[in-house]
């Protein structure tokens, strides 16, 4: 299957120079206040990395709440996953649990090597950039167990889940206008990732759906930072006018001191 | 109104209420002439108090069990009502503390306040400073992530370096394991939460009771007590409530607005006060790429990475990072200045404060960083600073030159040490000629200035000292 894939050599679509080894990332474009992205980007980490990945800090209620959507549509559109907290068979979930998975730890270390680390905080842990580009960067690679590899991540356990989305990309060396190969300033062959499968959805849209998928994953990281920032305004507000009055009040009394 | 006198009055018959609030504060007489440097004291008790009440709430939901305390962090951070502003509160109050406390320190230094009579201020203050260094150390092991673990597993193995066969049973029995794991996270709960605030409060009782008894001291480094009216009372002395209460409200209204800047919009002041290895949970069999202790460390951490290991054992540098805490205990002793404040000592003495401040620094900065051939060879040039400021200090702070049977020996060991390092600067091909040359200019520079030239040729002059504090 995969040995046909390479050979559908359908679109030969580069899609950004990667020098090789160097850990240049891609700047993500978040957004908190967009909770249109927030909320695509909770239905994709559901449905594509909440069955290997657990968010165990994170609660289905609260994100209800923060992005503005009902209990009922979080229970009816994004709650798949039995909760195995009490009984070994598991029971349904219900609207208040955390974001566990059914899969066991060492169940996900038998399948991929390690096991799959839990998300909630991951983006604060690696960075909303290292996260966007992960996930544009696999590549086809053969010699890997799932049969890819990424240039962000070397020799990374995880599947590319979202292939269909994306498509498959084949790394390749760069060449100049003259078909040189190109070399950085350590002189490593310069590589690139060029598209030879075509997602579902164009390369523009997968950046977009990444980038929402990053933008929800900030925000999972600590759901209150916008709040946060609303009341530190308040905070500073009536710090500032605290000084006013303690300093007028200082130069009051110190006024009989020569 | 009478029934609160009569109220008072039988408290007073009873507890010294009325005289422990006239001898602390009402008629506590303080210089007039405080400057900025002079806040910092108050700060860290307001620190301290933040401290305890944001730990006293976190304890309240965490749980120090190495299966659950990393998720517990998080479910203060999402679950608990307010829970996240009482642990922002917490991490930003540990680093303010520090950096609250080095500025205090600062003032000493620069100022003299560690002369005579207040020597023993100036003791129980470095006790402070070290059990607030324990402190800080017990309480990062407590989110159990990654830096917690790995911090822990480093300052542990510098125990363990510990030579005749003592290290390794020493570093087994702090862990109360043979590697870090739940025992040793519950006892650094014990000691974080009770045994060392318990010894930190005592330790700051005994710092004012021992400066309310001398008196403070004041940027001119003059004893107000001197000069007495005819009541009794220092000329130059005011009331410490409510003068300075309210010149420090205005002082603490300028630091919540730094620390609530913090605490709101960058509360891990970018991987500074909370390092970003820490997000993900502890793993003993996955080490970070670069384990860096956090910034209020990294100075005496730097120390540490500068010393080569002799004998393949880490002993010596364990030795000059525990000198450098050590040394500071002498330092009433070491200076030999007639006067205290900077304001009247001369330009060696200046830049040998300012060349110690820019050295903390600048190891400071190191300590953070993954170390290289070039920056481990600054370092020791830091370290050769740091410890000359505090060695060097009886003869560059002398105003005479004398000669003690002492001097000639220290001196030739002093300047022995510097060759030595200038020895070991030569061994190392990895760094260029030029950068080598510079360090042993340097080097050499800052013993003859600070150590021969004082000891043999030019002592220190000072300035005539007013009889009154000036504005």
């Amino acid at each position: 299957m995969k040995k046909k894939l390479i050979t559908c050599l359908l679109f030969c679509l580069p899609i950004f120079a990667h020098a090789s080894g160097d850990a240049h990332l891609e700047k993500a474009d978040i957004n908190l206040e967009n909770k249109s992205s927030l909320r695509h980007g909770a239905k994709l980490f559901v449905n594509y990395c909440l069955s290997c990945h657990s968010a165990g800090y994170m609660r289905y209620n609260r994100m209800a709440k923060d992005l503005d959507l009902t209990e009922d549509q979080v229970e009816e559109n994004m709650m798949f996953i039995a909760n195995f907290d009490k009984l070994e068979e598991g029971e349904a979930a219900k609207i208040g649990n955390l974001m566990t998975v059914a899969m066991r730890k060492k169940d996900s270390e038998k399948y991929f090597g390690a096991p799959a680390p839990d998300l909630t905080v991951i983006a604060r842990a690696r960075g909303a950039d290292y996260l966007y580009t992960y996930l544009t960067t696999f590549y086809l690679d053969e010699k890997r167990p799932f049969g890819v590899n990424n240039t962000t991540f070397d020799k990374v356990a995880m599947p590319h889940v979202l292939w269909q989305l994306d498509g498959l990309k084949k790394r390749v060396a760069k060449k100049d206008a003259d078909g040189k190969v190109m070399k950085n300033e350590k002189g490593h062959e310069i590589t690139e990732l060029v598209r030879v499968t075509e997602g579902s959805i164009s390369d523009a849209e997968y950046k977009r759906t990444v980038t929402d998928l990053v933008n929800f994953m900030v925000y999972m990281g600590e759901p209150i930072q916008l709040e946060r920032q609303r009341i530190g305004i308040f905070v500073m507000f009536f710090l500032l006018i605290f000084f006013v009055i303690a300093y007028l009040l200082k130069k009051e009394y110190w006024k009989d001191v020569h | 109104m009478n029934m609160m006198v009569a109220l008072l009055g039988w408290v007073d018959d009873r507890f010294p209420l009325t005289k422990l609030w006239n001898e602390h504060l009402a008629e506590y007489y303080a210089p007039k002439n405080f400057n900025f440097w002079y806040y910092f004291g108050s700060l860290a008790l307001l620190v301290l108090v933040i401290q305890i009440v944001s730990g006293i709430f976190l304890t309240i939901h965490y749980k120090p069990d190495a299966l659950m305390a990393f998720a517990s962090v998080e479910y203060i951070m999402r679950d608990v009502p307010w829970g996240w502003f009482i642990r922002y509160m917490h991490s930003t109050g540990a680093s303010a503390f520090f950096i609250v406390v080095y500025l205090h320190m600062f003032r000493g230094l620069m100022y003299g306040s560690y002369r005579k009579p207040r020597e023993l201020i100036w003791i129980f203050g470095v006790f402070i400073y070290l059990a607030l260094m324990a402190e800080g150390f017990f309480g990062y092991l407590l989110p159990w992530g990654q830096m917690s673990y790995w911090g822990a597993q480093v300052i542990i193995n510098l125990f363990a370096a510990v030579p005749f066969g003592i290290g390794d049973p020493l570093s087994e029995w702090i862990r109360g394991d043979y590697v870090i794991a739940d025992a040793t996270l519950n006892r650094f709960f014990a000691f974080h939460v009770i045994a060392v605030p318990l010894v930190l409060i005592m330790l700051i009782a005994a710092h004012i009771i021992a400066l309310h008894e001398v008196g403070s001291g004041n940027p001119d480094g003059i004893e107000i007590k001197k000069h007495k009216g005819s009541d009794g009372i220092p000329l130059d002395g005011i009331p410490f409530h409510p003068y300075y209460t309210v010149k420090d409200i205005m002082g603490v209204v300028v630091f919540l607005m730094v620390f609530f800047a913090v605490v709101f919009f960058a509360p891990t002041m970018f991987g500074y006060f909370i390092e970003v290895p820490n997000f993900e949970p502890a793993n003993g069999l996955k080490t970070p790429a670069h384990i860096a202790p956090v910034w209020y460390y990294t100075p005496f951490y730097a120390m540490l990475r500068a010393v080569p290991n002799m004998f393949t054992s880490q002993f010596p540098g364990v030795i000059v990072m525990g000198g450098a805490i050590v040394v500071l205990f002498f330092l009433p002793w070491i200076d030999q200045s007639p006067v205290k404040s900077i304001r009247y000592k001369d330009m060696r003495t200046k830049l040998a404060l300012a060349a110690f401040v820019i050295s903390f620094l600048i190891l400071g900065y190191f300590g953070v960083v993954p170390a290289s051939p070039i920056k481990t060879m600054v370092a020791q040039c830091g370290t050769l600073v740091y410890f000359g400021y505090f060695l060097y200090m009886p003869y560059y702070s002398r105003t005479e030159i004398r000669a003690t049977m002492f001097r000639a020996p220290l001196v030739a060991l002093y300047t022995l040490v510097t060759f030595v390092i200038i020895w070991w600067w030569w061994q190392d091909e990895r760094v260029t000629v030029a950068i080598r040359s510079l360090m042993t200019i340097f080097a050499l520079g800052y013993t003859t200035y600070f150590l021969i030239l004082p000891a043999y040729v030019k002592p220190a002059v000072v300035k005539p000292v007013p009889e009154r504090v000036t504005k």
